[in-house]
């Protein structure tokens, strides 16, 4: 497979980056600090059993302008998309961004409008190859609006949506569209929180994703276990959302 | 999110103090301004915890990316949280590994160098230290300082086996070890006693690469110091089975045992199944390297066996020059201070010449390794085994401590003041700290 990541600098990304180019795929990085990914770049190439080359572009997702070109340089280098992956994504507390409505949009925008919109040139381009499979991850916290999550799983619940209905219109032409929901996963995002009893490890999710996307799946949650966690969740009647703090 | 006064932080003996850790994918960033910074937690005392006035450490687990990898020559150059179980995971199959590796993979490239690690082939490839190239530290200022043996070689020196306290590790350069097959030819045979001990040491190092010693402490009389020697080397490819050995399984504990689980009835009976349940006296073998290197890391958080009140390592080396007898002085002295102190694992070996780190803890002379339920005789016990080692110019491994009196530490480090000139050097101040360099080296907190 041939694969270009956004957000594989860092955790879950990083080690979804690495489950690929260890099982042979290619692999081409997207993000923001060249510098950085040059050295993410460096530690895929021994992983690689080909040793691929790994190369990269700058993409920022506060920046729309940067897609396509990112995603050209991609595709040139790879010689074709196989896949694009999203791991990019932006967490503030509610509390923070309640204070502050300017990191509230900022926030809306790059996990929402603006990866939808980085989507939209992932997808024009792989059904011009014929097809291919985009993976975003969005979150758990878009499958219910709760108290602790407010904002942050309103941003995530849009990209879900949108992630399905891609799936629904563009699945027979050939794409596949996989909405990936990690459920608290420790990585540097989360370091701050504390982790509540089935916090996953960034590693089982990479392997988890990787499996979903050879097998075409529309939607994984992982670790697996807030499949349920979610579901019982989504039961819960609206009084008793009301009052617990999760 | 729990406060920096409720949450606390501890070493591998989960003997805890106040304080929390801090985590980023980012040492430059967040190395700066930091005490402390911390790998996987594996030291066993309080050298990777915050000083009392601090109590924030910068943990370096995120930075794992390997930056450079020849395979022609096998340097390496990896961040400081690149863990020996990450680099096993990759490298072992491919026929490369670590020229010196401790007891447990859960360690991190910075950690190595900070404690100046040394294992099974100390006698032949020293500490991992002399293995290091180069490290990228951020010093007390803030600065971004390149030092290797031939360039800032005193602050190289100092930061090897310094337990933390000279910079910050941001990253490290070293060259791994071309090895014959990623499996182990090993041997392991029962001795009757510490005379035999020492003896069948000395004749292993001769011939083999690798050699250890478990001890049971808990023997006494005409079988004072009996065990099983340990000892290996990487297998003949035509002898080795023809894959790569597969990663081993682990169990987790996931919570303390009760306290009374450990104790002198099921320490003894541990140690003598132990013993007795080597069979026949004298195997031999390719072994997996894990099995091999790493037994106790079969169970993850296996510490937690020891309850909540927590353990600590007692390790120790005593000179060539205080005679062969020491080793046996020692272990008379043991079992009688051990008193109902519980230990089920106590390991020996045998240690060649003294590293350049200036902190470093090895020197010629044998090294003995005891793990010790803390109780309120515990300081006693560290205090009284400290003034023999002292009598016989041996020192303490400050990767293991809790309990070393400051004064005890200096009668035992003549280089101390040496280390402490290089340090206030780099940092006058002193802002690099840890509980252990208040407790120990006097530092303000
Ligand atoms: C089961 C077991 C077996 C062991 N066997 C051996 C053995 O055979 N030989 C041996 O030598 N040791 C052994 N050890 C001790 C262990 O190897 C050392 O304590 C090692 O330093 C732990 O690495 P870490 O990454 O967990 O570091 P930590 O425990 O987190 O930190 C240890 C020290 O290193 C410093 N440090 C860590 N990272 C950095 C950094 N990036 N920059 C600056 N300072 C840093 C910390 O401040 C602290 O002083 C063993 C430990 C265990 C639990
Ligand atoms: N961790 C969890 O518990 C959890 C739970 C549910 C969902 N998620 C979602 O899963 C995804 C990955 O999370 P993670 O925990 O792995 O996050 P992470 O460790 O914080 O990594 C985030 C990645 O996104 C990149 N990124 C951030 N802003 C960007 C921008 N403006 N442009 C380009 N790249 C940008 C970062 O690149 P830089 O290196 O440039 O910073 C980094 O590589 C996110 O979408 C997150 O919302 C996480």
């Amino acid at each position: 497979m041939k694969a270009a990541i956004l957000g594989g600098t860092k955790g879950m990304g990083r080690s979804l980056a690495r489950v690929l180019a260890e099982r042979g795929d290619e692999v081409f990085l997207l993000g923001r600090d060249p510098e950085d990914l040059e050295r993410s770049a460096q530690d895929l190439v021994p992983r690689s059993p080909q040793r691929y080359l790994v190369r990269h572009a700058a993409c920022d997702l506060k920046r729309v302008e940067s897609f396509g070109p990112a995603l050209d340089a991609a595709a040139e280098a790879l010689g074709k998309l196989d896949a694009v992956i999203v791991t990019a994504g932006l967490y503030h507390g509610q509390e923070e961004l309640e204070e502050d409505t300017a990191l509230a949009l900022e926030l809306l925008q790059v996990n929402f409008s603006n990866t939808i919109a980085f989507c939209e040139e992932a997808r024009r381009r792989l059904l011009a190859g014929g097809g291919g499979t985009l993976a975003v991850f969005s979150s758990v916290a878009g499958d219910r609006g709760r108290k602790p999550v407010v904002i942050y799983g309103a941003s995530k619940a849009g990209l879900s949506a949108y992630l399905e209905g891609l799936d629904h219109k563009y699945r027979a032409d050939g794409l596949v569209t996989l909405c990936v929901k990690p459920g608290f996963v420790k990585t540097g995002m989360t370091a701050g929180l504390k982790p509540p009893p089935f916090a996953g490890d960034p590693d089982d999710v990479a392997r988890i994703v990787a499996r979903a996307i050879d097998a075409k799946k529309p939607l994984v949650y992982a670790p697996g276990i807030w499949r349920f966690v979610m579901l019982v969740i989504k039961n819960l009647p609206r009084f008793v959302m009301r009052k617990i703090g999760f | 999110m729990p406060s920096a006064e409720e949450s606390t932080i501890s070493g591998w003996g989960g003997l805890a103090v106040p304080g929390r850790e801090v985590f980023s994918e980012d040492l430059v960033r967040l190395s700066d301004g930091a005490v402390l910074s911390r790998g996987l937690g594996r030291a066993y005392g309080d050298s990777a915890c915050p000083p009392a006035d601090a109590p924030v450490v910068a943990t370096t687990v995120l930075a794992d990316r390997i930056l450079s990898f020849d395979e022609e020559t096998g340097d390496l150059r990896g961040e400081a949280g690149l863990s020996l179980r990450e680099l096993n995971r990759l490298l072992l199959p491919r026929k490369w590994f670590t020229p010196v590796t401790p007891g447990t993979q859960y360690v991190t490239l910075g950690g190595m160098v900070a404690a100046d690690i040394h294992g099974k082939n100390h006698h032949v490839e020293g500490c991992f230290g002399a293995h290091v190239t180069s490290l990228l530290l951020r010093v007390a200022d803030g600065r971004l300082v390149e030092c290797s043996p031939e360039v800032e070689s005193e602050l190289f020196w100092a930061t090897v086996g310094g337990m933390g306290l000279t910079g910050h590790i941001l990253e490290v350069a070293f060259r791994m070890r071309r090895i014959s097959s990623p499996w182990i030819d090993a041997e392991s045979f029962r001795v009757a006693n510490i005379d035999v001990f020492m003896e069948k040491l000395e004749e292993s190092a001769r011939e083999w690469p690798m050699t250890m010693g478990w001890i049971d402490c808990r023997s006494t009389g005409a079988n004072l110091g009996r065990g099983i020697l340990y000892r290996g080397k990487w297998a003949d490819p035509a002898e080795a089975p023809v894959g790569p050995p597969k990663a081993k399984r682990r169990i987790d504990m996931p919570f303390n045992l009760p306290n009374w689980f450990l104790n002198k009835g099921t320490v003894v009976a541990f140690n003598e199944t132990m013993f007795r349940c080597h069979i026949p006296a004298k195997r031999s073998g390719i072994r997996h390297p894990e099995s091999f290197f790493y037994p106790l890391d079969k169970v993850l958080h296996w510490n937690r066996m020891y309850g909540s009140r927590g353990f600590t390592q007692y390790q120790c080396v005593l000179p060539e020059s205080a005679g062969r007898g020491s080793a046996r002085r020692f272990l008379e002295h043991l079992t009688k201070e051990l008193g109902g102190a519980s230990s089920f694992l106590c390991v020996i070996k045998d240690c060649a010449e003294e590293s350049q780190g200036l902190l470093s803890f090895p020197m010629p002379g044998i090294s003995i390794a005891m793990d010790i339920a803390v109780d309120d005789r515990t300081q006693k016990l560290v205090d009284d085994l400290n003034e023999l080692v002292i009598d016989m110019g041996g020192r303490v491994y400050l990767a293991k401590d809790s309990f070393t009196r400051p004064e005890h530490f200096r009668a035992m480090e003549p280089r101390l003041d040496r280390f402490m000139e290089v340090r206030a050097k780099w940092d006058p101040e002193l802002k690099l700290r840890s509980a252990q360099s208040v407790r120990i080296f006097g530092d303000p907190a």
